[in-house]
Order: structure tokens, then C-alpha cells, then sequence
């Protein structure tokens, strides 16, 4: 387990990076709203960075067994279409994790 | 404050339940329970904080953690834009309401509905939604320790979680498709900072993609 003094010191620098991305804009408001720059990461950003992410949490599927293999690629199909038939979030991530706990338990 | 807890009461029916699946993961990680509370009610910043309980379980440098949550949380700096904090009046306030701007706070306070709503009302939703997450996160580590270790795959909410956000924010074909190869050539070339050399090689392919369509 890390110790305590790191993790006070990760909780301490998330918490100040985050709070300062939500609120300096307000401070330079003026300048952030003319920069095109921004405004078109500002739009762009989003999808690509819950991709990554998303991606990220997938990491160790090339070297995952066959089980680990269909669960996942199950789990993430169901929750993807539920979501793009429902647009419901809590149902879209109840329904996909529990085809993955379902499936990944079964199936060992 | 009666109406700023009857609209929290949707967005706390997803709030809640996710708060309890981040408390689970907290166990899970290995971190004693009171470490949700601390997470939900200090950094409070949803998605970025089931990231944060993997890096701190992988003793990920401080630095890496300070550039996933400037990456992971960079777009709350365009909700300066539209984000109603000239109706809210006390400095207090004013100082709560930007450490709670978060995705949730966002949506409901600039829907058509909350046109016309007072300060009181906008801060008084987000110390509703900070609770459900805080009260969900803790009730889900406390949770978390009675529930076997052989039950494998409770994780996978945040999978899910980001699968979902995917889909709400893709609008096009391209963009994923060039988050999808960042997030590839990351992963083989620096696995250890997959995260990290992900989103820069995204941004770059953005700003290039930008320069090329208007040269």
C-alpha cells in the first residue's frame, strides 16, 4: 500500500490542479474566449480524451485470456448499446458491468 | 433549497451508485475505506478519480498525477463560459461554487430550465450533488471490505463509465479514430506512460489536423 504521506500529497495536487482548471478561467475570461486555439480543443478534446481513457482501462486485453477476451469485448458492446439506444448512463454501466461480472465469473 | 434538492434527485440516482462503485474500487485498490471520503469530498472530480485510485495504487510519480488531472480535467476550463457564477453573490459562495463546477453542475445549472434560477438555488444543487458522491463513495468502501475477493470484475464501472461518456461526446468519425491510434502507439511504445503520451500525441495530431484544413 502507498503510504500516507504520498497519497496526502496526490489528493493535494489533484485537488489544486482541478479546482484551478475550474476556476482561473473565470479570472481570464476575456482572453480564453478569443483564443481559436482553445475554443476549437475546447470542442475536440472531450471525445478524444474518453476514448483514451477508456482505452486505457482496456490496456491488458491483448494479453488477457480467452474468458477475459469475451467478457470484455461483450461488456464494453452492451454498454455501448445501451447507451445509444437508451442514453441512460446509470442504466448503459449497470448493464454492461454486469454482463462482464456475470460473464468473467461464469465462465472461469 | 427545497427546489435546489428536488433537481438534484435525478442526476443523484446515477451520483450515487457510481459514488458507490468508486468506493469499492478504493477497497479493492488496497487503500483503507475512509480514503473514499477523502477522495470524494477533497478532489471531488468524478472520472478523474477512479484514474487517480490506479495511479496511486501503482505509486504513479506525483508529476504524472498532476499531468493526468491537467489532461482529464482540462475541459472544465470552457465551462468559465457559460457557467452562471454572476448570480452568485457571497465570495464563499463564489469560491464553493468553482471547486464544485463539476461535469453534472455544469449540465443542470445552464439547462433551459435553470435560466432564471438564483444563486442559492445553483450552489444549494451542487451541495446536494457533492453529497451524494461523498455519502456514495463512503458507503461503497465500507461496502467494498464484505464483498469476496472472488468476484472479479467490479472495475469494470469505469470501462463502462468512459464507454458511455465516449459515445455522448464523439460527433464525428475522425477524432476517434485518431484518439484510438494516439492511445495504440502509446501503448506500445511507452507502456509505462500510456496515459501521459496518449494525450499529447492527440492534442499535436488535433492542432496539425487544425493547421492543414485551414493552410
Amino acid at each position: 500500500m502507498p503510504d500516507t504521506g504520498y497519497l496526502i500529497g496526490a489528493v493535494v495536487v489533484s485537488a489544486a490542479v482541478t479546482w484551478g482548471l475550474r476556476a482561473l478561467p473565470f479570472a481570464l475570461l476575456a482572453r480564453l474566449r478569443t483564443s481559436a486555439v482553445v475554443t476549437h480543443l475546447a470542442t475536440v478534446m472531450p471525445a478524444g480524451v474518453m476514448i483514451i481513457l477508456a482505452a486505457y482501462c482496456l490496456r491488458d486485453l491483448p494479453r488477457a485470456d480467452r474468458t477475459g477476451l469475451l467478457a470484455t469485448l461483450l461488456g464494453v458492446t452492451v454498454t455501448a448499446g445501451l447507451h445509444l439506444w437508451r442514453r441512460s448512463a446509470l442504466l448503459s454501466i449497470l448493464g454492461g458491468t454486469t454482463t462482464y461480472i456475470l460473464l468473467a465469473n461464469l465462465l472461469l | 433549497m427545497k427546489e435546489a434538492f428536488k433537481t438534484s434527485l435525478s442526476v443523484g440516482l446515477g451520483l450515487g451508485p457510481l459514488g458507490v462503485a468508486f468506493g469499492v474500487l478504493v477497497v479493492q485498490a488496497g487503500l483503507p475505506w475512509w480514503w473514499a471520503t477523502v477522495f470524494t469530498a477533497v478532489v471531488y472530480a468524478g472520472s478523474f478519480e477512479f484514474v487517480l485510485v490506479g495511479l496511486v495504487a501503482a505509486v504513479a510519480p506525483l508529476a504524472t498525477v498532476v499531468t493526468t488531472a491537467l489532461l482529464v480535467n482540462v475541459r472544465h476550463l470552457f465551462y468559465a463560459l457559460s457557467f452562471p457564477l454572476h448570480r452568485v453573490r457571497s465570495r464563499p459562495g463564489k469560491v464553493y461554487s468553482t471547486f464544485a463546477l463539476t461535469d453534472e453542475a455544469y449540465a443542470m445549472t445552464t439547462s433551459d430550465q435553470a435560466q432564471q434560477w438564483p444563486g442559492r438555488r445553483i450552489v444549494g444543487l451542487q451541495v446536494f450533488l457533492h453529497l451524494y458522491w461523498v455519502v456514495g463513495g463512503t458507503a461503497g468502501a465500507l461496502l467494498g471490505s464484505l464483498i469476496p475477493d472472488r468476484v472479479v470484475g467490479l472495475d469494470f464501472a469505469l470501462t463502462a463509465l468512459f464507454v458511455v461518456l465516449a459515445v455522448e461526446a464523439v460527433h464525428d468519425v475522425t477524432t476517434p479514430v485518431i484518439a484510438l491510434l494516439a492511445a495504440l502507439t502509446a501503448l506500445l511504445a511507452f507502456p509505462q506512460q500510456m496515459l501521459l503520451v496518449a494525450f499529447v500525441l492527440f492534442t499535436l495530431a488535433m492542432l496539425t489536423r487544425r493547421t492543414v484544413a485551414r493552410a
